[in-house]
Order: structure tokens, then sequence, then C-alpha cells
């Protein structure tokens, strides 16, 4: 059975090309990918993400609860509204998704996490809130709208009930607050994305969404589709669940390093593989690629280096920088002269730091 | 999605083939493939001179989202590439039956063209696909 987004009349009647994406029917583009994908880089673009999950979860003990679920500490979590972008491990350290968690209450966290993904985190997050009492609520009832885009901010804010546009204004990176949206409905707010944009993603009760959507179009933000997010986000530098790390792989070989918090006494699931590994030597690393000649870097495609053969991971068409790009997953060591094998023809590739793109604009050595 | 010309014999894969007043087979692909594939952002043309097969690999194009084989609707010779496309791959998305077409064959075998599918067993097949 394929699902459906309480938008899904909203995008066949601007005439998306629907597609399914992780058994959910959704719009990949309304024309043009490479418009939609332009149009969040230099103005204001909006997602329909309502087939991510969202979890609530309420108790005493959740924060706690965290601390032993999250590879990246919630200690971080200091201020109410404050998110935290972290991996959920298995014991052997393989990545079960990547997730944000917002900090809500001392008794009630809010979790993001992949659509593709619903069913086995949450029967993950269940198995391992029974020992800390903590009631694990999925909320099929919201629907989310991802805004993104130097305009994206502004243009939200000017939708808001007026006592809500200064508060919202000043809401800082990663944060997230209550807010009230047009006809009174009610919002949550967050200063997210998946883009590399400045922008917010907007949690709203299911039978306001579309109201919400129609209120942006007319303020002038542009439907995009799943085809420019993917596009974007990788520009971006970040990571897709499934694609660029799943339960084989580490957060030390998925360049997620910087998500992990090795803290003082934090018995977190899989730490002792994540140490282990370190010590050990982490034996694959994840590489941003860059093809200046003509082509396109695609998933799967074979990377030769010095010390063996690697793979693409994500692999597109950048349209920002109008050359191909990619992450690949190859041995660690210093790779030589990198070669990509397109259909049997090896071309050559730069191996760059990425993100490829940030705020509009190529990164210096892209 | 804009007429099929009725000059125009087609692949299943959705490439089309026009005999021209000279008797070259001009190739490139359909509006509606152009239109599953989204943006073109990159064509890899033959070689000149090079000999095809009717129904094999000749050329690639790439969307945004996948690489796709252009098979030849016939056999013979590439007489020419739309060069073009190497600047403007989005010339296929904007023009699939005129400007973008993608490369010319002196056919060893005009009896092939016979085998493909006219216009409108064309229509049929891409209506049939989009249900």
């Amino acid at each position: 059975m394929t699902e459906k987004t309480v938008l899904n009349d909203t995008h066949r009647a601007l005439g998306a090309r629907m597609v399914d994406f992780g058994g959910w029917d959704m719009p990949i583009n309304y024309g043009s990918q490479i418009e939609e994908h332009h149009v969040v880089r230099r103005d204001a673009g909006m997602f329909d993400v309502s087939h991510m999950t969202v979890v609530d979860l309420h108790g005493p003990r959740t924060r706690e609860f965290l601390r032993h679920l999250l590879a990246n500490s919630v200690d971080k979590l200091k201020v109410h509204g404050k998110a935290l972008y972290s991996c959920m491990l298995n014991e052997q350290g393989g990545v079960i998704d990547d997730l944000i968690v917002y900090f809500l209450g001392e008794e009630f966290f809010r979790l993001v996490v992949n659509a593709s993904t619903r069913e086995k985190d949450l029967a993950w997050i269940e198995a391992q809130a029974k020992a800390f009492g903590v009631q694990v609520k999925e909320r099929p009832d919201f629907a989310m709208i991802a805004v993104q885009g130097p305009n994206a901010r502004a243009k939200v804010i000017a939708l808001l009930a007026e006592v809500d546009h200064e508060r919202i204004g000043k809401l800082g990176k990663f944060a997230a607050a209550a807010a009230q949206g047009p006809h009174g409905m009610p919002l949550f707010v967050a200063r997210t994305g998946y883009t590399g944009e400045d922008g917010f993603e907007i949690i709203v009760p299911q039978e306001h969404a579309v109201a919400l959507w129609q209120a942006l179009a007319a303020a002038g933000v542009a439907p995009a589709g799943l085809g420019a997010r993917d596009t974007l986000r990788l520009e971006a530098g970040m990571n897709l669940y499934g694609q660029d790390m799943d339960e084989t792989v580490s957060p030390w070989e998925a360049n997620l390093g910087w998500t992990i918090a090795l803290d003082e006494g934090r018995d977190f699931i899989g730490r002792k593989a994540l140490e282990a590994q370190k010590a050990e030597g982490v034996k694959r690393v994840m590489v941003g690629l860059v093809l200046d000649d003509k082509g396109v870097l695609r998933h799967g495609q074979p990377v030769l280096t010095a010390h063996g053969a690697g793979e693409i991971l994500s692999g597109s068409f950048a349209p920002t920088l109008n050359k191909a790009v990619a992450f690949a997953r190859i041995p660690a060591g210093e790779p030589g002269d990198v070669r990509v094998d397109i259909r049997g023809r090896e071309v050559p590739v730069r191996v760059v730091k990425y993100p490829f793109v940030r705020d509009g604009k190529p990164c210096e050595g892209i | 999605m804009s007429e099929i010309p009725g000059d125009l014999k087609f692949l299943k894969s959705h490439e089309w083939a026009r005999v021209e007043d000279d008797g070259l087979v001009r190739v490139g692909i359909s509006d509606h493939a152009q239109g599953q594939l989204g943006d073109l952002v990159y064509v890899e043309l033959p070689e000149i001179g090079a000999s095809v097969q009717a129904g094999h690999g000749v050329a690639v194009v790439e969307s945004v989202k996948a690489a796709s084989d252009i098979y030849s609707p016939v056999s013979g010779e590439i007489v020419a590439v739309n060069e073009a496309l190497n600047d403007k791959p989005e010339t296929i998305n904007e023009d699939a039956f005129g400007d973008g077409w993608i490369f010319l064959v002196r056919a060893s075998d005009r009896g092939e063209l016979n085998e493909l599918l006219d216009a409108d067993a064309y229509a049929e097949l891409v209506e049939n696909e989009d249900h």
C-alpha cells in the first residue's frame, strides 16, 4: 500500500511528477528539478516532508534514556527548543538511523526520524524505552513543510501572528519554538533544514497543512520536489540514510565523527564498538569527489585509489556548480590519483573536503 | 505533452527516427522520454564514422536523476552528431523532436525502419505506460 501525505492532492493539482519514495507517493519535481534547486539557493522553496516520522518521548527519565539511545550527547541540550543531530546505533556501532532530537521540557523530547526506516526505528526505540519507563508516541497527526532559502525565514515570519514576529525572527540556528500561523493555526517552527540554506522546518497539524502550503505559495515560496531536495543536500554535504550509511557502517566511516560524543561515563548503545574501531584504526573513510570533466557521478560506480577500490555513495550533477559531485567510501590512507569507473571508462576526479556549497555559494577549493 | 509528429518512427525504448530528404536517418528521444528523465545535464555522443547496429546502445543521455542508453533504430554508420548538445543538453528537454536530435545515421538496410512503431502505435504505447 502506498502512503500519501495530506498534501498529495495539492501536489497533483500543481502538476507534480509523483514517484514512490520509501513507500510514499511523493513529488519528485513540479516541472524542472534544476529550477527548483536554484530557487532554493537564490530565494525560497518549500518541500512537503510530511512522510518523515515525528516521535514524542515523555517521562521523567527521558533525558537519561536518550543518553543511552543516542551517539551524540543530549546533555548539550540545555535550553528549551534547542535541537541536536545524532545517530542512533546498534551494538556493533552501525547506524540504525540519523535523526534530530528537540528538547521541549525535562520530561518531553521530540524526535524526527526518516520515513524509510520508520518501522524499525519505532520498534528499536520502544524496545529500549521500556527499561526507562519512557512513553513513545508517534505523531501521524502532524504534517511537515520545510521552507528553505535566503528569503525563506522572512517569508514565513510575515505569515505568523504579529506577536510572534520578533521572537521567531530571533530564533537561533538549530532551535525551535511554537508560533501561530495563518488563521491562528498552531505551528512548531524549527530553524533546521536539509539544503545548506537558512530556513525553517515547520511541523503543522495535518488539518492545517494545505492552508499553510497555500499561504506560503501566495507569499512567493515556490514548491520544490524531492529531486531538488536530494541535489541540495548533496551539495550541502549532508548524508542520506540508506545511501551514505546504514547498519553496516559506523559514523567514523560516514564522516559523522563530529556527532559522536565520547563524554565521560556515558554508556550509549554502540559506544564499545566505536571505541574499539577507533583504537584499531578506521579502515574506510568517506570523502567528497568533484568531476571537472563532463559526465555524471552516480551511486555504485567503482572508485579506484592507491589503496584499492571504493564506491560512490551519493552522486549527482550539482546544479549550483554545474558539474558532478559525489560522496565515496574508500580505503583509508593517502588515496593518490583517484579515478571513477564510468561505464568502463576511468575518469580522473578530485578528492575534496565538503560541503561543496554553503549559503548559495561554492565552497573554497570546489 | 506535445503532438507526436506523424513522420516519425519509434523504438519501444522511446527513440525516434526520421528519414530526411537525403535518405539519412535522424535519431532522437521522444518528448515523453525527456519528460520521464527530467532535466538533462549531459549527453555522451557517438563518434562520427562509428558503425552502429539496430537495437544497440550508441549514445547515453544523463539527467540529474539517471543515465539512459540510447539505442539506434537502424544499422549503419554515424555521419553526424548534434554537437550543440555538448553545451546545451537541455535542448532535448525543450525540443525533443526538433533541435534536440542526437545523431544521424547512413542506414545500411532501410528495411529495418519497417520494424519500428509508427506515431499512432507509439502514442498508444505511451498512453498504456501512463496507466
